[in-house]
């Protein structure tokens, strides 16, 4: 598995020109940009009445996400730190408005005039300090602070995210709170590892109903591949929660075997690490006396 | 970039008390034609800070604004017309913003303004 871009370079290096170009001319990520960003817009539960909102696309990218609230009408500030990709939303004609900025020194925004605010596979880049001057917790302080105070009353932030720990989410989600909003994190296909999701639902003002956290998808084992057919009774609440037992290993009283074992070298071998060689004692159980 | 956007932004740098709002120093400016939604002008006037609206739309060479304006004047076609106008097809291509306190200029380029800050600003 590719290691994650949030440990190989900070975001204005690592979103390149090349990079920024792959990264939208690949139909699956478009795909899976889209299908995000329609979620989020789903969790912001804005009002259905027609009118054009004024919204936040944080790490906007080259535009892939604000191509959704633009179909769905609305009007959109986005704001990233790299210009590459910011060139190449240029290139795709993105509708809203383009910022270079970094949300970790703070929106420069007016206070309350923001319906809402969503950012796709961003906020986790603010847990990493990529220069000396970069202190995390100020920084997703500085964020979620200068969020706050843009957001009208009552309106909604959006975040999918890619924690890589539980700290990580722990630490997003404690500057959230500090900042004053309400709300949790939604996970859509907990038990999935390829399409689980995590979506941080924050809301401003004081609690209401709105803010009350809504529901993840595919949590009553409803397959990934189902979630077009949009089922919603198989809805229901998931909150991560870090108590959930972890997976236990399957183990017979045999062990695994000495096949299983020499695939599992010959595995390794391939990705390159180094392996004993195999022998005849190779996966032999020691002797009881040992 | 249109001036919604301008109207919304204000000075981030440390120690700024009233970023707001920017100044504008004009290079380039295009106008991009879009669908006026009345709905949308509604909802967004009482958030806009008029003058500096018109303001900004003036350093940018459109005076049609009037120099007053209140909710009662949205019910007039040709008002919200040149609102729109002024809000949502002005755009500023190249030039920069200014900070009204510091005089720090964030430069616009291909109409995307740099709200980079320095590390000594933050």
């Amino acid at each position: 598995m590719a290691s994650r871009p949030e440990i190989q370079a900070p975001p204005e290096i690592f979103y390149n020109d090349v990079e920024a170009r792959k990264y939208t001319s690949s139909s699956r990520i478009i795909e899976i940009q889209a299908k995000l960003s329609e979620r989020a817009m789903e969790l912001l539960a804005l009002p259905d009445d027609g009118v054009p909102r004024l919204l936040l696309d944080i790490g906007c990218g080259s535009g892939l996400s604000g191509e959704t609230l633009s179909e769905n009408g609305h009007n959109w500030i986005g704001l990233d730190i790299s210009p590459s990709m910011l060139d190449i939303a240029l290139e795709r004609e993105a509708e809203g408005d383009l910022l270079l900025g970094d949300m970790g020194q703070g929106l420069g925004l007016r206070p309350g005039v923001i319906d809402g605010a969503i950012s796709i596979s961003a906020v986790q880049w603010l847990c990493n300090a990529d220069k000396s001057s970069h202190e995390p917790r100020l920084r997703l302080k500085a964020f979620f602070g200068s969020l706050y105070r843009c957001l009208a009353r009552g309106a909604r932030a959006v975040f999918q995210v890619y924690p890589e720990s539980i700290a990580q989410r722990e630490l997003i989600l404690s500057s959230a709170m500090r900042a004053g909003f309400a709300g949790g994190v939604v996970v859509d296909y907990p038990h999935s590892s390829k399409s689980r999701k995590e979506y941080l639902v924050l809301s401003c003002g004081p609690p209401s109903v709105s803010s009350a956290v809504p529901s993840g998808k595919g949590e009553d084992g409803e397959s990934a591949s189902d979630d077009s057919s949009g089922d919603e009774d198989n809805r229901t609440v998931s909150i991560s929660d870090r108590h959930r037992p972890k997976k236990k290993q399957k183990l017979n009283k045999r062990g695994k075997g000495r096949e299983w074992v020499l695939r599992k070298k010959d595995q390794m071998r391939r990705k390159g690490n180094a392996v004993p060689p195999d022998s005849k004692y190779t996966a032999r159980k020691r002797k009881s006396r040992f | 970039m249109r001036l919604l956007t301008h109207n919304m932004l204000s000075s981030n740098i440390k120690g700024v008390i009233n970023g707001f709002p920017l100044g504008i120093v004009v290079e380039k400016v295009i106008e991009k034609p879009v669908e006026m939604n009345p709905d949308f002008l509604k909802n967004m006037f009482a958030k806009i800070e008029w003058k500096a609206l018109v303001d900004a739309s003036r350093s940018m060479g459109y005076t049609e604004l009037p120099e007053q304006a209140d909710s009662s004047m949205l019910d007039s076609v040709d008002f919200l017309q040149r609102f729109h106008h002024a809000l949502l097809e002005l755009h500023l291509e190249e030039g920069a913003l200014v900070c009204p306190e510091t005089g720090r200029k964030f430069p616009v380029n291909k109409g995307i303004p740099n709200m980079l800050l320095h590390e000594d600003e933050v």
